[in-house]
C-alpha cells in the first residue's frame, strides 16, 4: 500500500518545516543580539531543504540538508555610548532581516498545514479501505 | 465461478492500486513544495490503467519472448515509475522548483475522491455477489 508511505512523506515534510520554523524563531529572538558566547554578534541561520527518497517505490520526502549561516553583510549602527562600539563608535548588529523572517514564518506554517491536511485525507482513505465490503 | 469473481473485481483492484500510487506521487509533490530544484511529477492515469488492464508492458518494461505455444508469457511487472512524467510549470520559480501547490492540492483531493469512488464500486459489487450467493 503506497498510502501508508504518504505518512512518512508528510511526516518528513512536517519535520523539515518545523525545523525551518525553529530557525526563524531563533533569528527573530536574536535580531538585536550584538554579542554572544564567543564574543561575536549573532548571525542569521537558514535551513537548506533537499528531496530525499522514502521507501522503495519512488516516493520523495524532504530532509534538512544543512543549516547555514546567512552570508549577507552585518548591520552597523553608530552608537558611541555602547560598550561594544569599536574605536570609530560603530556597533555591529546581527544580519537578521525581520520582515524576511516573518514571511519565512508564514510560508513555513502554511506548508506545515498542507501536510497535516494531506495526512488526514490519507487517514480517511485508509479507514474507508478497511471497511471495504461491509 | 471463482475466475469470474476475480475478473469482476480485477478492474477496480487495478484502478485502486493506481490511484493509491498516484496519491503517493502527488503527496511527494506537496511535501517538496519548498525544496529547491525539485521537479513536480505525475502520471497519466488513463494510459497507466489501459496498460494495466491490457497487460502490455509499460514503456521501457520488458515482456517474456515466447517462441512456442507452450511457453508461458508471464505478466510483465507493472510499475508506474515508467509512466512518471515531469509537469510543465505554468510559472517558473527562481529556485528551480516546479511545484504549483494549488494545482497539486486540487489533484490530491480529486484523486482521493476517485479512490473513494472505486472503493464504493467494489463494495457494491461484493454486496451484489453476496446477494446472488445467499439468494
Amino acid at each position: 500500500m503506497s498510502l501508508f508511505n504518504i505518512f512518512n512523506v508528510a511526516g518528513s515534510a512536517m519535520n523539515a518545516q518545523s525545523q525551518r520554523l525553529n530557525t526563524v524563531a531563533s533569528n527573530l529572538a536574536n535580531a538585536d543580539s550584538a554579542t554572544s558566547a564567543n564574543g561575536t554578534p549573532y548571525k542569521a541561520k537558514q535551513v537548506v531543504f533537499a528531496a530525499a527518497p522514502v521507501g522503495e517505490n519512488g516516493a520523495t520526502g524532504v530532509n534538512v540538508a544543512a543549516v547555514i549561516e546567512d552570508p549577507s553583510p552585518m548591520k552597523t549602527v553608530y552608537d558611541p555610548k555602547n560598550p561594544l562600539a569599536d574605536d570609530k563608535g560603530y556597533v555591529t548588529l546581527p544580519n537578521v532581516n525581520v520582515v524576511e523572517e516573518m514571511v519565512n514564518m508564514i510560508s513555513a506554517s502554511r506548508s506545515y498545514q498542507s501536510n497535516v491536511e494531506m495526512m488526514s485525507t490519507t487517514k480517511t482513505l485508509l479507514l474507508k479501505t478497511l471497511n471495504l465490503g461491509q | 465461478m471463482l475466475n469470474r469473481l476475480d475478473d469482476m473485481l480485477n478492474f477496480h483492484a487495478q484502478a485502486l492500486r493506481l490511484r493509491d500510487q498516484r496519491q503517493q506521487v502527488l503527496a511527494s509533490n506537496i511535501a517538496n513544495a519548498d525544496t529547491p530544484n525539485y521537479k513536480a511529477r505525475d502520471f497519466d492515469f488513463r494510459t497507466a490503467l489501459t496498460s494495466a488492464m491490457g497487460g502490455q508492458p509499460a514503456q521501457g518494461g520488458t515482456a517474456l519472448a515466447t517462441t512456442a505455444p507452450g511457453h508461458l508469457n508471464g505478466s510483465p511487472e507493472l510499475s508506474t515509475s515508467s509512466f512518471l512524467q515531469y509537469r510543465n510549470p505554468s510559472q517558473g520559480n527562481v529556485d528551480g522548483n516546479t511545484v504549483d501547490v494549488d494545482a497539486e492540492r486540487a489533484a490530491f483531493a480529486e484523486n482521493a475522491v476517485q479512490y473513494e469512488f472505486n472503493l464504493t464500486r467494489v463494495s457494491s459489487q461484493i454486496k451484489s455477489m453476496l446477494a446472488v450467493i445467499q439468494g
